[in-house]
């Protein structure tokens, strides 16, 4: 679907595709009902309307039908009760699945306006754009999503994959996802969150099991290869570790450990910036440190006030962190 | 002659002031009633105009025409306002204009309630307004809300919303829930004690059956929401943790309080519609209602189930399957007697001599806008498909297609059809149709499009959007939609001015209708009824002018 990339019915993911066919079912019955509903409507109007030739009188006076009645309330029951236990099938098959034991958990936690990513059993934490391997059929490795919230209620949607579920405070959530074709899946929350709640995307990678082993790989923990020859990338990481910068990010390998916004240390891993708000170059890093409003307006992190340079040596070492 | 001129200004001026003081005093229910009414009116051009700017601001991806909290406060101050200030002062106005007359009495039962109701509602729509000059509080960070006009928690928490707006927003709820509860005892008790001789509960116009259980539901539905309100400035003000998620506090509980309130408060709204349709369409048919026992028995139904489907409206915050189910099925049930009711207005219409006159004309196309919102809140009731729909702009289409496809529309008929009985004249049929063919078409490019950015992935309430997912020729289309319907408007609103004065006179019975109200004169005397009037039938009128056929015999 290049044309409509979240498109409800191009679903890739079981919950989505079980979703999609019971909507197809749905949308023949009340498609059905409509054209002959609105039909009747029509026929009525057209042939009881008064011509040009009346005569004045009062049309027959006919006060109701038991017969008629009846068939009008039996009808619409029988359709209910097929409604009610198709759609009760498919609710089962979503949320009555229990976890399967080589099931991938992510942990999602919602912020004012981003996506907190952890995986607690790969050791990775991301943000924004969640990687997740393809689930074989025959062999199925769904994805486990535990939804949570750091402040106030969000949803998750990527409308390919599955339908939403909300990110509440206070609250556990789960879905699941088992996305059967690789390629990105693109989403946004979808629960008013705030000023900037049109402004906080989702990206869902699906990657060939082997595909995503090396992301994993690559995403682990641990330093990032700061290559210290280049003067400017030292003193960005200097001017990153002298600023507030580090109460609120963490970049493994420098003191930087803040869980306020999104983990930095794999950055340049991402496409986007700020949950979507830009594509991610050098260029909108540059505007973003400088103004992070200018991009995202209302979002939580504060314009430094830095001096040009500083943003230059800062960007020079955010581009080391891959 | 100098002296002359100004005896007479001073005498014009003196009328003036004396005819503003006997309105604002009355207590008289059909004043009150055309009070509400314009109260309504002034508050749909405030609602409307805020809609047409969300509507601009989406009309291309990426669009900065307004600041994001600026979107956030218009959609916020639409839906409140188009709820509680254009949609409820609307419903109880007709309410107190035509209950009385349609049962023979000469006033609401407690006519002072009725207009401390009114007062209530009417500063509750100026206080949410006050937010823009009172709310910047401490912080400078108030203006209008920006909540929603559901407001889920936590975000009307003190940590998320800083300054006063929120708090107007709760108070200005509040009062206009006062109102609201009040104008709901005077009808049911209006209905119960002030009919006229001869009129059963058999025999009560289906219009005032409607409107009594819609003022049950108003009780049944109206009290939590006032408690939620509370419990929320507790939290803001007091200290007390109800929604305050920090504190171990529930963000799901406030959702359940809103939502008992709102589902009801969808059918609270949308009762009164199929009230105008279910006199208007047997008048322009030239025949009885089919199925008046059947109608009121669905009626009451409906207010049944409607009290049991709330959360319908949460079926993505995480709930068992048991409760997904029990709420799928609760909502199901629902289409069995709105189908019911619609079946019943074919039936009408079936075998008449139908007039294509304007208040015909709204409320044909409004059986089939009703069709098609009665369809789509199927399709959002079965709950997978409720997870793809739900918060997306289809949701939005959907009831909208409620409050404007139905409500509105039904509204717009009521106005032809009742003007000239309030006014003693008629509104202008050649801009009346303008103003409906303006307005079916801006309300198709609007709504029947908006279904389809959401099932192509498109969040309600985004201030903007990105390129490329397929949303923009749609947004597009929808705007111009608006303007259309904005035109539409403009001719209704012309018309009511000039007809005022221009109109054709109407005389007692201009539509030759059967209902009490078209035997007094036009507009009716104050004290409505020379004569307490005896009623054998549902349609006393068509008794007195069809003596060789009357309704008793049947009924
Ligand atoms: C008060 C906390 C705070 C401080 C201090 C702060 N940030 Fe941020 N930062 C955030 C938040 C919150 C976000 C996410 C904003 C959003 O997407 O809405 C963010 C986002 C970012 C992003 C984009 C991350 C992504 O994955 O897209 C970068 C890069 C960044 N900050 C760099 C910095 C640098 C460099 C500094 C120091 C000069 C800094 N931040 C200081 C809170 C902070
Ligand atoms: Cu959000
Ligand atoms: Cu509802």
């Amino acid at each position: 679907m290049g044309d409509a990339p979240a498109n409800i019915f191009a679903a890739v993911s079981a919950p989505a595709s079980r979703t999609s066919e019971l909507s197809l079912f749905v949308l023949a019955v009340t498609g059905a009902i409509f054209f002959v509903v609105f039909g009747l409507t029509i026929v009525a109007v057209v042939r009881f309307r008064r011509r040009d030739t009346d005569d004045g009188r009062e049309p027959p006076q006919v006060y109701g039908s038991n017969q008629l009645e009846t068939a009008w309330t039996v009808v619409p029951v029988l359709i209910v009760l097929v409604l009610a236990l198709t759609t009760a099938r498919v609710i089962q098959s979503i949320q009555g699945v229990t976890r399967p034991a080589n099931a991938i958990d992510v942990i999602v936690i919602g912020h004012q306006w981003w996506w907190e990513l952890r995986y607690p059993g790969l050791g990775i934490v991301t943000a924004n754009e969640l990687h997740v391997p393809v689930s074989d059929p025959l062999a199925p490795t769904p994805t486990w999503l535990t939804l949570l919230s750091a402040d106030v209620a969000h949803s998750f949607w990527v409308p390919r994959l599955a339908g939403k579920t909300d990110l509440i405070p206070n609250r556990v959530n789960h879905m699941w996802i088992a996305p059967t074709a690789p390629g990105v899946y693109v989403g946004q929350c979808a629960e008013y969150c705030g000023t900037q709640h049109a402004k906080m995307l989702l990206r869902v990678y699906v990657h060939p099991r082997d595909e995503f082993e090396r992301w994993a790989q690559a995403q682990r923990q641990g330093d990032p290869q700061v290559p210290s020859e280049l003067d400017a990338v030292v003193a960005g990481r200097r001017v990153f570790e002298s600023n507030a910068c580090i109460n609120c990010h963490s970049v493994a390998g420098t003191v930087g450990n803040g869980r306020y916004g999104p983990d930095l240390t794999h950055l340049m891993s991402r496409a986007t910036l700020a949950a979507g708000a830009a594509p991610l170059s050098p260029e909108t890093l540059r505007a973003w440190i400088r103004d992070p409003n200018g991009i995202k307006p209302g979002a939580h992190m504060p314009a430094m006030k830095l001096t040009e340079q500083q943003i230059d040596q800062l960007v020079q070492f955010l581009l080391t962190l891959h | 002659m100098t002296g002359e001129a100004a005896v007479t200004t001073r005498e014009v001026e003196a009328r003036f002031w004396q005819r503003l003081h006997e309105w604002i005093v009355t207590v008289d229910h059909k004043r009150l009633g055309v009070m509400y009414v314009l109260y309504a009116l002034l508050f749909l051009l405030i609602g409307g105009s805020e809609a047409l700017l969300i509507r601009l601001q989406l009309v291309a991806p990426h669009n900065t025409l307004l600041a994001p909290q600026t979107f956030n406060r218009l959609f916020t101050l639409h839906g409140t306002t188009m709820v509680f200030f254009v949609g409820m002062p609307l419903i109880f106005g007709f309410a107190n204009y035509l209950v009385p007359l349609m049962i023979g009495a000469r006033d609401m039962a407690f006519p002072r309630l009725n207009a401390f109701s009114f007062w209530m509602s009417a500063f509750a729509g100026l206080l949410l307004y006050f937010s823009f000059l009172g709310a910047e509080g401490l912080y400078g960070a108030g203006s209008a809300p920006d909540v929603g006009w559901f407001a889920y928690a936590p975000l009307t928490s003190r940590a998320f919303s800083r300054g006063h707006s929120t708090d107007y927003w709760i108070l200005s709820i509040f009062l206009s829930g006062v109102g609201s509860i009040g104008t709901a005892v005077n009808i049911i008790t209006t209905v119960l004690s002030r009919r006229c001789p001869g009129m059963t509960l058999g025999k009560l116009p289906l219009l005032c059956w409607f409107y009594v259980v819609d003022s049950v539901l108003v009780l049944v539905g109206v009290p939590p929401l006032a408690a939620a309100q509370l419990m929320l400035l507790a939290d803001r003000f007091l200290g007390a943790h109800f929604f305050d998620t920090q504190a171990g506090g529930s963000a799901v509980l406030w959702q359940h309080f809103f939502w008992i309130f709102g589902h009801p408060e969808v059918y609270i709204l949308m009762i009164p519609g199929w009230a105008f349709a279910s006199e208007i369409i047997p008048v322009f048919s030239r025949k009885a209602i089919f199925g008046y026992p059947v109608l009121v028995g669905a009626v009451i139904a409906i207010g049944f189930v409607s009290l049991s489907v709330w959360a319908h409206h949460m079926f993505a915050v995480g709930m068992s399957m048991t409760a997904n189910t029990f709420f799928m099925v609760a909502t199901l049930l629902v289409g069995i007697p709105t189908g019911i009711k619609i079946f019943n207005w074919i039936g009408t219409m079936w075998g008449g001599k139908i007039r294509l006159a304007t208040p015909m004309l709204f409320c044909i196309a409004f059986i089939g806008q009703f069709l098609i919102a009665g369809l789509t809140g199927i399709m959002l009731a079965a709950v997978p498909f409720n997870w793809q729909l739900t918060d997306s702009t289809f949701v939005v289409a959907h009831f909208h297609f409620m409050l404007v496809g139905s409500l509105l529309f039904t509204v717009f008929a009521a106005f032809y059809y009742w003007f000239p009985k309030v006014t003693g004249r008629m509104l202008d049929e050649k801009l009346g149709k303008l103003h409906f063919w303006l307005f079916l078409v801006g309300f198709h490019l609007t709504f029947t499009v908006m279904h389809i950015p959401g099932l192509l992935g498109m969040p309600r309430r985004i201030y903007t959007y990105e390129p490329g997912r397929g949303w923009e020729t749609l947004n597009l289309v929808i705007t111009i939609g608006a303007f259309f319907q904005a035109a539409g408007v403009a001719c209704f609103l012309v018309n009511l001015v000039r007809s005022l004065h221009k109109g054709k006179l109407a005389g007692p019975d201009p539509w030759d209708a059967w209902t009490l109200e078209w035997s007094t004169s036009s507009p009716p005397p104050e004290y409505n009824f020379a004569v307490v009037p005896t009623v054998r039938s549902r349609r006393p009128l068509w008794d007195l002018k069809h003596p060789e056929d009357p309704d008793w015999v049947y009924e």
